[in-house]
């Protein structure tokens, strides 16, 4: 049985249009007119218990959209959505008792008050016993090496430090699904690559169901084994990174570094996309001609040092994805 | 309920700690408060000490509502201080915390802060409330005091609801709120006078839709043991103060459909 179930959910939301100026202002006060915006125009999926998915869209596509009403924070206009049984908006607080959240841009700690406090009154509000609380405290403290923060205001930690501190208050209660709004945002590499251990041993030991919306794309690349990327209030790709990658681009790169920096490469079947010193960057696509003979033909060619053969980055992948979609909505 | 109150506890304990950071500031607002409502009350008495007394109110008799008015609403204003700031707490987007939560929002908003400095407003309060007491020389038995003490939980309950109405307008528009502090605050002024000074109309809406009167002049006159120039029964005079806990009622009632408006636009 699926943890989490979404079915044909919509959103639209009615934004109430400002007149400009005085007398606009004025007259909104009386009479305002209204325009609708569909945020989410029938999305569905289901997600296993234990599955890390990542989540990805650009801004205004309809990613927190979808993360408040499994939070239970929003009433979709139609469409029906479970998490383990539940409905989130008509037991709010049974199915919180159960969900951890972590926004990266805000953190849910108390400004002035020592980390350990702010975590004694979270406990406190989600009811968790005395003995379960300090057992899941320590084992917190461990894993994110909070041991030197506790004691500190968290208006005195660094942005990394702070972000350990929310991942730990957002596990007090032994949540079953995690909800993580860019928990990367804004890190130095050494938080990112801690915070991105941390969420895949949450992930494997502990069996916590976690959906990752992000704009990094190393954080799917190192811990999702599925992506959803919604565009447009609705869901346009679902399955793993390599399933995504196919489906927008076959399109491979050959990077060669040359003995000489003069020389030039050139194959009919391949593209020069960078020429840069030594080093050319060709795209070729790899169901016209094969590594391997494009390989053979340019070292047949060119005195070569070194090359290789990757996939084009994730983030191109993925703007291309967008670049189709918003090329798609023009009339 | 014992763990409502336990929360309720730890909230308070984390809002106490927190302003005491700043012990200075504390002090300081405050004694400015103490002040600023001090020369409120000297403005009173200079007028009394003009004009001797106002459609049959003498100076301590007005003492005693104004010192009840002081202290009920420093209560309130310090303990709805929460739904005061409502306002920001929804353009931050905080609110969507307050629902991630597994606890009710009313609860978590009462807890977010009880602000100490209203204390100046309290030592104001009780000061004037005494030296009225005092100088009226009223005679206390149980049943006065009871009065007393249910007159002031009726009027915290009153002005909390205020506060509460005026938080929920927050969900349909977070502009132009200020128009609220007419009800608020105008209902404080208002009540720090007795009610037969007023026109009929203004009577009946400080009795009836925004019954400040009903936890201040109507409970007042019978603790006073004095007759109603208006002509009130004295059993209404001390079943009166009920009224506040009703509008907190309703006013809860109001927030129930505002937070039920806010799921469902997100604004």
């Amino acid at each position: 049985m699926a943890l989490i179930v979404v079915e044909n959910l919509v959103k639209t939301f009615k934004v109430a249009q400002r007149q400009p100026g005085l007398w606009g202002a004025v007259r909104g006060l009386v009479r305002r007119q209204h325009r609708s915006v569909r945020a989410l125009g029938g999305i569905s999926f289901a997600i296993e218990p234990g599955e890390l998915v990542g989540y990805i869209g650009p801004n205004g596509a309809g990613k927190s959209t979808t993360v408040k009403i499994l939070s239970g924070i929003l009433v979709p206009t139609s469409g029906s959505c479970t998490v383990g049984g539940r409905v989130p908006w008509k037991e709010r607080i049974a199915h919180v008792q159960r969900l951890g959240v972590v926004f990266g841009q805000r953190t849910q700690l108390w400004w002035d008050l020592p980390v350990i406090e702010s975590f004694d009154l979270l406990a406190a509000i989600y009811r968790v016993p005395r003995a379960d609380y300090l057992q899941i405290r320590d084992e917190m403290i461990d894993l994110l090496d909070l041991g030197p923060l506790l004691d500190t205001p968290v208006r005195q930690l660094s942005l990394g430090q702070r972000m350990r501190c929310d991942l730990a208050a957002a596990l007090l209660h032994r949540p079953e699904v995690l909800f993580l709004d860019e928990p990367t945002i804004g890190l130095d590499a050494v938080s990112k690559l801690a915070v991105r251990q941390f969420v895949k041993t949450l992930s494997r030991d502990r069996g916590v169901t976690v959906i990752l919306t992000t704009h990094d794309m190393d954080d799917i690349e190192a811990l999702c084994s599925r992506v959803m990327v919604i565009g447009q209030g609705r869901i346009l790709s679902d399955g793993s990174l390599e399933a995504l990658r196919r489906s927008v681009t076959s399109e491979r790169r050959l990077i060669v570094d040359l003995v000489n920096e003069g020389d030039g490469v050139s194959d009919p079947d391949a593209l020069v996309v960078e020429h840069t010193g030594r080093r050319v960057e060709l795209s070729f696509d790899p169901q016209l001609i094969s590594p391997a003979e494009l390989i053979a033909r340019v070292t047949a060619k060119h005195a070569i040092r070194d090359l290789f053969v990757e996939n084009p980055p994730i983030e191109k992948i993925i703007a291309q994805l967008y670049g189709r979609l918003e090329s798609s909505s023009q009339p | 309920m014992t763990d409502v109150l336990y929360l309720y506890g730890r909230y308070i304990g984390v809002s106490v700690r927190g302003q005491m950071q700043y012990p200075v500031t504390f002090v300081v607002q405050s004694l400015g408060i103490l002040l600023v409502t001090g020369m409120e009350f000297v403005g009173i008495w200079a007028m009394f000490d003009r004009f001797g007394n106002l459609r049959g109110w003498t100076l301590p008799q007005i003492a005693f509502l104004y010192g009840l008015v002081s202290v009920t609403f420093a209560f309130a204003d310090a303990m709805a201080r929460g739904f005061d700031m409502f306002s920001g707490t929804v353009r931050r987007g905080d609110f969507d915390r307050i629902l991630a939560r597994p606890r009710s929002t009313v609860l978590q908003l009462a807890g977010q802060e009880l602000t100490l400095r209203r204390v100046g407003r309290l030592a104001q309060g009780l000061t004037i409330l005494t030296w009225a007491v005092l100088a009226l020389d009223l005679t206390w038995s149980a049943p006065t005091a009871g009065l007393l003490l249910l007159t002031i939980v009726g009027g915290v309950c009153l002005f909390s609801g205020l506060v509460v109405l005026q938080a929920t307008m927050c969900f349909w528009t977070t502009e132009s709120l200020e128009v609220w502090n007419a009800f608020t605050y105008g209902g404080v002024v208002a009540a720090q006078y007795p009610l037969n000074i007023y026109r009929a109309w203004f009577r009946q809406f400080l009795t009836c839709v925004v019954p400040v009167a009903c936890v201040t002049y109507f409970p007042a006159l019978a603790m006073m043991d004095r007759a109603d120039p208006l002509g009130s029964p004295r059993w209404f005079q001390c079943v009166a103060p009920l009224a506040g806990p009703i509008f907190m009622l309703i006013a809860l009632q109001a927030w129930r459909v505002g937070v039920r408006h806010y799921t469902s636009t997100g604004s």
